[in-house]
């Protein structure tokens, strides 16, 4: 009943997500814990409504169902449509960071690729280790990388952006979590070293943790989002020949 | 006005990549090809990023709202991934640490070196 009155009603999708992430980050500002991730809550809750209320996925994501079949475009699928130009605007913060890479090209290019490097072949030998198939190995290929790179690589490269999703966001989340103590752990000191480690393993979610650490962390994770995924965009295009 | 002058900038660049991404025969989404041509644009000067600015800083402000609908899409796909759940989650945490050991250590370990180079010269 309640998905006949949903997928009668233009913006039910739209609306939903817009109220459910306010308060996942409400949830957030009162709990202050990385596992408590706005994009995560968000979705478990809305996950757990649909599945309740007996919603059609596609009405909260396409909108109002039409009487000819089709849908009317008011639901999340509108700010999923907003990711593309997202991306392309990615390259602003890049091109306000581009100074600290003129600063140290030799130690940010190299530890990039070697966290790149080591991202990818560690992926291939586990999913080797697990039996994984091909399409589930290009699907956690782009894992270490921000949200909207990842799933696009994911899509061209024929992995299940869905997933791919997922796997980003606990890549993240985790990276967050133990990134004081790997840092510990491997005795990394170097301020710059530290963000760089932060932003190539965990981007965004990781670059929060390394705003903590300090201003030069920062700006160092902020700069490894974009240098790591655009590496990664290539070097997985061919480790996915690989297996 | 500027604002609307920003979108269609952005429009622009955006549609530039995705048709980048329809004639090259390489796996890239067309995302990729929209972030470096913005780069580009940016470096040389042909666009100045003041121009493009209130509206990307507003767009990547709320990006994660965009990643709601392919994650929750999830539970549609559930066949696809429940035997891995496992291999996904082991993958991604184990890696996690050994990125962030390895760019870490890299990093680190390139800076020393060229410290004391530099350190050498210096007392030459």
């Amino acid at each position: 009943m309640l998905n006949e009155m949903a997928s009668g009603i233009s913006f039910f999708g739209i609306f939903l997500t817009c109220v459910i992430y306010i308060i996942a980050i409400a949830i957030q500002k009162r709990f202050k814990s990385p596992i408590l991730n706005p994009l995560l809550v968000a979705c478990v809750i809305i996950i757990v409504l649909l599945l309740v209320t007996g919603i059609d996925y596609n009405v909260f994501l396409y909108g109002k169902l039409k009487a000819d079949g089709s849908y009317d475009g008011t639901g999340a699928i509108l700010f999923q449509n907003m990711l593309t130009p997202t991306t392309v605007c990615l390259a602003i913060p890049l091109y306000e960071k581009l100074n600290y890479l003129k600063k140290y090209p030799a130690a940010i290019l190299g530890g990039i690729c070697c966290g790149a490097l080591a991202c990818l072949v560690s992926i291939l030998l586990l999913s080797i280790l697990f039996g994984l198939d091909h399409t589930q190995y290009v699907t956690l290929l782009p894992k270490s990388i921000t949200t909207a790179m990842g799933m696009g690589v994911s899509a061209e490269l024929g992995g299940m952006p869905s997933v791919t999703v997922a796997s980003i966001v606990i890549t993240g989340i985790f990276g967050n979590v133990v990134a004081g103590g790997v840092l510990k752990l491997f005795r990394i000191t170097e301020p710059v070293a530290q963000g760089l480690a932060c932003g190539t393993a965990a981007h965004a979610i990781g670059t929060a943790r390394a705003r903590e650490f300090g201003d030069v962390q920062e700006a160092m994770s902020g700069l490894s989002i974009a240098v790591c995924g655009l590496i990664t965009v290539v070097l997985a295009s061919v480790f996915a020949m690989f297996y | 006005m500027k604002h609307v002058s920003e979108i269609a900038m952005i429009a622009a660049v955006s549609f530039a990549g995705e048709l980048l991404n329809y004639l090259l025969p390489l796996p890239v989404p067309g995302s990729i090809y929209g972030l470096v041509l913005m780069l580009v644009l940016l470096m040389t000067g042909i666009f100045k990023v003041e121009n493009v600015k209130t509206v990307g800083d507003w767009l990547i402000t709320f990006m994660p709202i965009m990643f709601v609908g392919p994650v929750v899409g999830l539970m549609n796909s559930y066949e696809s991934y429940k035997d891995i759940l496992i291999p996904i989650f082991v993958i991604s945490t184990l890696t996690t640490i050994i990125t962030m050991a390895a760019t870490g250590r890299a990093a680190q370990g390139i800076m020393r070196l060229q410290n004391r180079k530099e350190g050498k010269n210096h007392a030459e």
